[in-house]
């Protein structure tokens, strides 16, 4: 459970300084499936920092898990994201020359998780992803788009995170295999109850959420539930077979 | 994070760049390999020099004609008018006067052509007494040394070194010592007087004070009164009962001169007395200088080889910003970071040091066993050149390292 209050974030001081949240406030409930879009410049990124832990706000509170974390050290923020979040970048950000399953198991090491226990937990959560035995030896780069976007989602869930945070995931997937990330992350959401956090600027994408909070010049400008939104299939198959 | 899994970080990203890594360690491996080979050599010759310093004999006292080195430009005052300032007198004074000596020699030196059987040599003819043999530890392998009867006698006997015997009488290689049967015996003719061959000696080896192998030896009255014709003499050998004595033989033989030759300045001697442990000392202290010398240029290219892996680290960070930023954002700690970087640069470092340590040995063993020069390996140099390259690696490594923990993981994640 997320509980963002009065939020502001400032940018540089005196009369250069920029004010990218100007007090924003909302709740994300466990397994929730929520979207956070805006036009660039509209604080959504660093929304997603605050969120993410790797920023803290100027002013107001954010309580994860009930836990205020909006002021801690550098290596206080990294135990939280380690222990609590999982990210999913529009760049993938897998290690190059370097296994799939080893890529999954990163988040563990630096938990200090055996190496069995590691393994057993980077199998289940690749699977969880869509992917197969087949591909956990493969080396990153030698993976099509869509399946490095599912690994990065397998190393988001792998230490079983309160939150999945995803940064415009499908920025750089053509549409079909965007959707199937999309449709990765909707079932994660509905079999597992997972919570995920979806940052965009593509009103499509931000349709696949069952909220869209958006944000304008650092404040919300709405904040709606969605009764029919968009089902994309996570399977990869299917989609092949019906192209879009 | 586990030490395991540093190691295996490590091995990781410095496998994935081979090359890199390779010319990296080669860098250190150059370095370290340079400072034990080159301390090797520099050790080497100075136990070389220092041995055949104490191959002259022990507790020994050499006195010498001429100003003393301190005495200044025209120091020789005294023995204006006379060519010679060293006589047979002196040295039969030295002996009768000064106590704790347990020998004495004079030599006369001259360099001389010798002939024999149609070959000839031009070499140092030394006139020595008996007790030659023993203050400068001379060896006999055939025949024997000279005696004082010889030296009464004037008889025209000689003893000579195997470098002589090869020059006159060449080789044979079926001989435990070389030389063809038969020399001893032979006649030589030294300024076309003949010489009858009683002994040659033991091959020395050359280094320090004169070659003692390319030498005649025969009695310095023979000497003085067929080759220079006067009873002056080059070298007044003394050898003290100990080292204790040393000083106080030294002291009495320089004051019992400075009266002989009615010298009342002592810095105005006409005579030198050089003791051995002066020129024991004397040489330590130059190769002792040319050792740190060749070790001072090695250590140079061991820093160079540092500051290769300053950079590779630097441009490593540079390269993995991307990662980096990722490893924080999925909970990796500062320390966490520097550990693995440092990790990388001690890595390449120990790796460098190791293989350096193997190369820097093998060619110092290698030189030795080719015969070039005599190299002793110094346990010392390979602790410190390991040390220092140890030292280098932390070094150099913490700074990259640094930078690489303290990058801002949003600003390291867009890093393009």
């Amino acid at each position: 459970m997320i509980e963002v209050k009065n939020i502001t974030k400032t940018y540089g001081s005196g009369d250069t300084a920029f004010q990218a949240l100007k007090g924003t406030s909302f709740n994300i409930e466990d397994g929730e499936f929520v979207a956070i879009m805006g036009p660039s410049g509209s604080g959504k990124s660093t929304m997603m920092h605050i969120l993410g832990c790797l920023d803290t706000p100027t002013s107001g509170k954010y309580l994860l898990d009930n836990k205020d974390v909006s002021e801690r050290s550098d290596d206080e923020l990294a135990d939280i994201r380690r222990e609590k979040i999982g990210f999913v970048f529009q760049s993938f950000n897998l290690l190059p020359r370097t296994t799939v399953l080893r890529n999954v198991m990163l988040p563990l090491v630096y938990a200090g998780i055996p190496e069995d226990e590691r393994e057993k937990r980077a199998k289940e959560a690749l699977i969880s992803s869509g992917l197969t035995e087949t591909h956990f030896l493969h080396k990153s780069n030698e993976l099509s788009g869509g399946q490095i976007q599912r690994v990065a989602i397998a190393r988001a869930l792998v230490n079983d995170p309160s939150l999945i945070l995803a940064d415009e995931p499908t920025g750089n997937l053509d549409t079909r295999t965007g959707e199937i990330v999309l449709g990765t992350f909707q079932k994660l959401n509905r079999e597992k109850g997972r919570t995920v956090v979806l940052i965009t600027h593509e009103p499509d994408v931000a349709e696949h959420a069952e909220r869209i909070i958006h944000l304008r010049d650092g404040v919300i400008v709405s904040d709606s539930k969605r009764h029919a939104r968009r089902h994309a299939r996570h399977d990869e198959a299917f989609v092949t077979n019906n192209a879009v | 994070m586990k030490i395991e899994d540093t190691l295996q970080e490590t091995y990781t990203a410095l496998s994935a760049n081979m090359a890199r890594s390779g010319l990296t360690v080669l860098g250190i491996v150059i370095g370290i390999a340079s400072v034990i080979t080159l301390v090797a050599v520099g050790e080497g010759a100075s136990s070389g020099i220092q041995s055949s310093i104490q191959s002259l004999g022990s507790n020994l006292l050499l006195v010498s004609p001429g100003a003393a080195a301190t005495a200044g430009g025209f120091g020789v005052s005294a023995g204006r008018g006379s060519a010679v300032t060293l006589t047979e007198d002196n040295a039969t004074a030295i002996q009768s006067q000064v106590s704790n000596i347990t020998a004495l020699s004079v030599e006369v030196s001259s360099r001389q052509q010798i002939v024999a059987k149609g070959t000839n040599t031009n070499t140092t003819v030394d006139g020595v007494n008996a007790a030659y043999e023993q203050i400068r530890n001379v060896q006999i392998d055939q025949g024997s040394f000279i005696s004082d009867e010889q030296g009464q006698s004037l008889s025209k006997v000689a003893v000579i070194g195997p470098t002589v015997a090869t020059d006159l009488f060449g080789t044979d290689t079926t001989q435990p010592d070389g030389l063809p049967a038969g020399i001893v015996g032979q006649t030589i003719r030294i300024k076309n007087m003949d010489f009858t061959v009683i002994g040659i000696t033991v091959a020395k080896g050359s280094g320090g004070a004169g070659n003692q192998d390319n030498t005649v030896y025969i009695p310095a009255q023979t000497a003085q009164t067929f080759l220079t014709g006067n009873a002056g003499v080059t070298t007044i050998d003394i050898q003290a009962d100990s080292a204790n004595d040393m000083t106080q033989v030294q002291n009495d033989v320089t004051n019992l001169l400075l009266q002989l030759h009615n010298i009342s300045d002592p810095t105005k001697a006409d005579f030198s007395v050089l003791n051995q442990s002066d020129l024991l000392s004397t040489a330590s202290s130059i190769t002792n200088t040319l050792t740190l010398l060749l070790g001072a240029i090695a250590g140079i290219s061991l820093v160079v080889g540092g500051i290769g892996i300053m950079n590779m680290m630097l441009t490593t960070v540079t390269e993995r910003t991307r990662e980096i930023g990722l490893r924080k954002a999925i909970g990796a700690k500062r320390a966490d970071i520097t550990r693995q970087f440092l990790a990388e640069a001690i890595a390449l470092t120990v790796i460098g040091g190791v293989i350096g340590i193997v190369l820097g040995v093998g060619i110092a063993l290698g030189v030795s066993a080719l015969g070039f020069i005599t190299t002793t390996i110094s346990w010392q140099a390979i602790a410190l050149a390991f040390g220092v390259s140890a030292v280098i690696g932390i070094v150099f490594g913490y700074y990259p390292a640094r930078r690489a923990a303290s990058l801002n993981p949003i600003e390291a994640l867009r890093y393009e």
